[in-house]
């Protein structure tokens, strides 16, 4: 999977999800153009770019909610570009995924959001339920919390509800969508360690999309930058900290301005103001 | 050229949105039987759209009855047969007025609800999780919302009916003192099944179409405050013009 403008690594041969000379476009423009990345079994995977690169389009193509438009994306051994709806939600069945808000249903209380995928893919006794949705709470530490409305929540709360909803089935790759967006640092702290204890204490695969350089840092084991629609670095965060290419470096410093212009697109700023004054 | 052009394209956009709507409903209701399995969620349905609907009309059939006591009164006194009073308002509630402003009632109370909480649901990423939860959203938020309605409209007609029969006996009987023997006992005589038959059908028909384009708009909502609010718009007018249409169409089937 050697890609002429991808700086991956190589595939590695134990890859769950791999996503192999990838174009996506909308509306004529080119979100991704042979886009090639890999994520391996058993660790954390980050996602990294700036805002608008595509970080959320291409969680979707990984859950299938979209269909690329060419190259293939393969997740634990489906050709997403094949599968039915069925076909699909057999495959969701062993994924769990975390929005960025929770993404809670706001008409069920905390012990029934988790309760909710339990109740719709099996037909257990009460009792066993119970026991499932309790022994998740526990982990994410929010048993206590069980009779509460997602909107009683905090922002922090509502996540860890919505972890132990994505865990509660037993899934084999675990979705972050910006999981640490508006979170104090205490709440921040606690995410960050649910996230990397579940990877490791229930052997599971976790992709990671988030801009924070300081907290991927700290998780990741493999990271990815995208930019432009393209994967522009990859490696472990230390290897993309001492990147020196320019673009690598605006984003790991969060310089305001370089390669990613701090001016979106404009026609010329004294001609413009010149014409304006002109004008009235 | 470009006027002619821009109707076409509009046209075709209209037969787009017409399409997807079929498509659609198709789809709503090729998963109702497995909808039908939990009946409880459908149960809760009838409850939100129906029960939660009775006081609005209760209160318009209670007008409405009471105006065509009066209007009716007026009416039949100029050819002196008051005492026909009684069945000239049932025929017209349970045939025509029932189905259609309940309808109409329906699509502003319950309709809207239903789109806007749909709606809602969908810019708070909460279909998006079902999805991903390998839950169809379409079977498990849309399907039992559909039936609640189809089975709360019938109902409610029914109920408008019956209220408004009461309304226009207080007016024309208690009030301008027609007499209540005839009032009843005309009505008894006149009112065939057919004429309620005709009712029930008008009120299913407008309970598929008016919940149908309620779960529509709201699945298919643009996923921002300002989307969910113009869904929301449409499903009343749409809703509204159906039924209107649906009423002259099924009007002209059943006389």
């Amino acid at each position: 999977m050697n890609d002429s403008n991808d700086a991956g690594p190589p595939a590695p041969a134990e890859a769950i999800a791999t996503l192999a000379d990838v174009g996506y476009s909308v509306g004529g423009r080119a979100i991704f153009d042979r886009l090639s990345i890999a994520i391996e079994r058993g660790k954390v995977t980050a996602i990294m770019g700036p805002s608008g690169t595509g970080k959320t389009t291409l969680l979707r193509l990984i859950t299938g909610q979209i269909r690329a438009s060419r190259g293939t994306v393969i997740v634990d051994g489906e050709d997403l570009g094949t599968l039915d709806r069925d076909g699909l939600y057999r495959l969701r069945r062993r994924m769990g995924m975390l929005f960025q808000n929770g993404a809670l249903l706001t008409d069920l209380d905390v012990y029934e959001n988790v309760a909710f995928p339990v109740r719709e893919h099996a037909d257990l006794p009460e009792a066993l339920v119970s026991r499932i949705v309790l022994m998740k709470l526990q982990a994410v530490g929010l048993r206590g919390a069980a009779r509460l409305m997602p909107a009683e929540l905090s922002g922090g709360m509502a996540r860890r509800v919505a972890l132990a909803r994505a865990i509660v089935m037993d899934p084999k790759i675990l979705i972050y969508d910006e999981p640490f967006a508006g979170l104090d640092p205490i709440a921040l702290g606690v995410v960050m360690r649910l996230i990397r204890e579940t990877n490791d204490a229930l052997g599971l695969t976790s992709i990671v999309v988030s801009h924070d350089v300081h907290e991927i840092g700290k998780l990741a084991d493999v990271a990815y930058l995208l930019s432009g629609g393209r994967v522009i670095a990859a490696g472990t965060p230390a290897e993309l900290a001492v990147n020196q290419a320019p673009v690598v470096r605006q984003f790991m410093a969060g310089e305001a301005d370089g390669p990613v212009p701090f001016h979106y697109p404009a026609p010329d700023y004294v001609t413009q103001l010149l014409d304006a004054g002109d004008r009235a | 050229m470009s006027l002619v052009g821009g109707l076409a394209e509009s046209g075709r956009a209209q037969l787009r949105k017409w399409g997807r709507f079929t498509l659609f409903s198709l789809r709503l209701l090729a998963v109702c039987p497995r909808a039908l399995l939990r009946p409880r969620l459908v149960v809760e349905q009838v409850h939100n759209s129906g029960a939660l609907s009775l006081v609005i009309i209760m209160l318009s059939g209670l007008f409405v009855g009471m105006v065509l006591g009066l209007q009716g009164y007026d009416l039949l006194r100029r050819f002196g047969s008051t005492e026909s009073l009684g069945t000239a308002a049932a025929l017209g509630l349970l045939r025509e007025l029932g189905p259609v402003v309940t309808a109409l009632l329906f699509a502003g109370r319950a309709g809207t609800a239903l789109t806007s909480e749909i709606g809602l649901m969908s810019a708070t990423d909460q279909l998006s999780a079902m999805e991903m939860m390998a839950v169809d959203p379409v079977r498990r938020v849309c399907a039992p919302r559909f039936l609640g309605g189809v089975i709360a409209m019938p109902l409610l007609a029914a109920i408008f009916s019956m209220i408004g029969i009461y309304g226009a006996q207080l007016v024309g009987v208690t009030l301008m003192g027609v007499d209540a023997g005839q009032f009843w006992s005309q009505m008894r005589s006149a009112v065939e099944l057919r004429d309620i038959v005709e009712g029930v059908v008008k009120s299913v028909a407008f309970g598929f179409a008016c919940s149908a384009i309620a779960v529509y708009e709201g699945y298919h909502a643009v996923p921002t405050a300002e989307g969910v609010g113009r869904a929301t718009t449409r499903t009343v007018v749409t809703s509204s013009v159906a039924v209107l249409a649906i009423d002259y169409m099924l009007t002209a089937v059943l006389l």
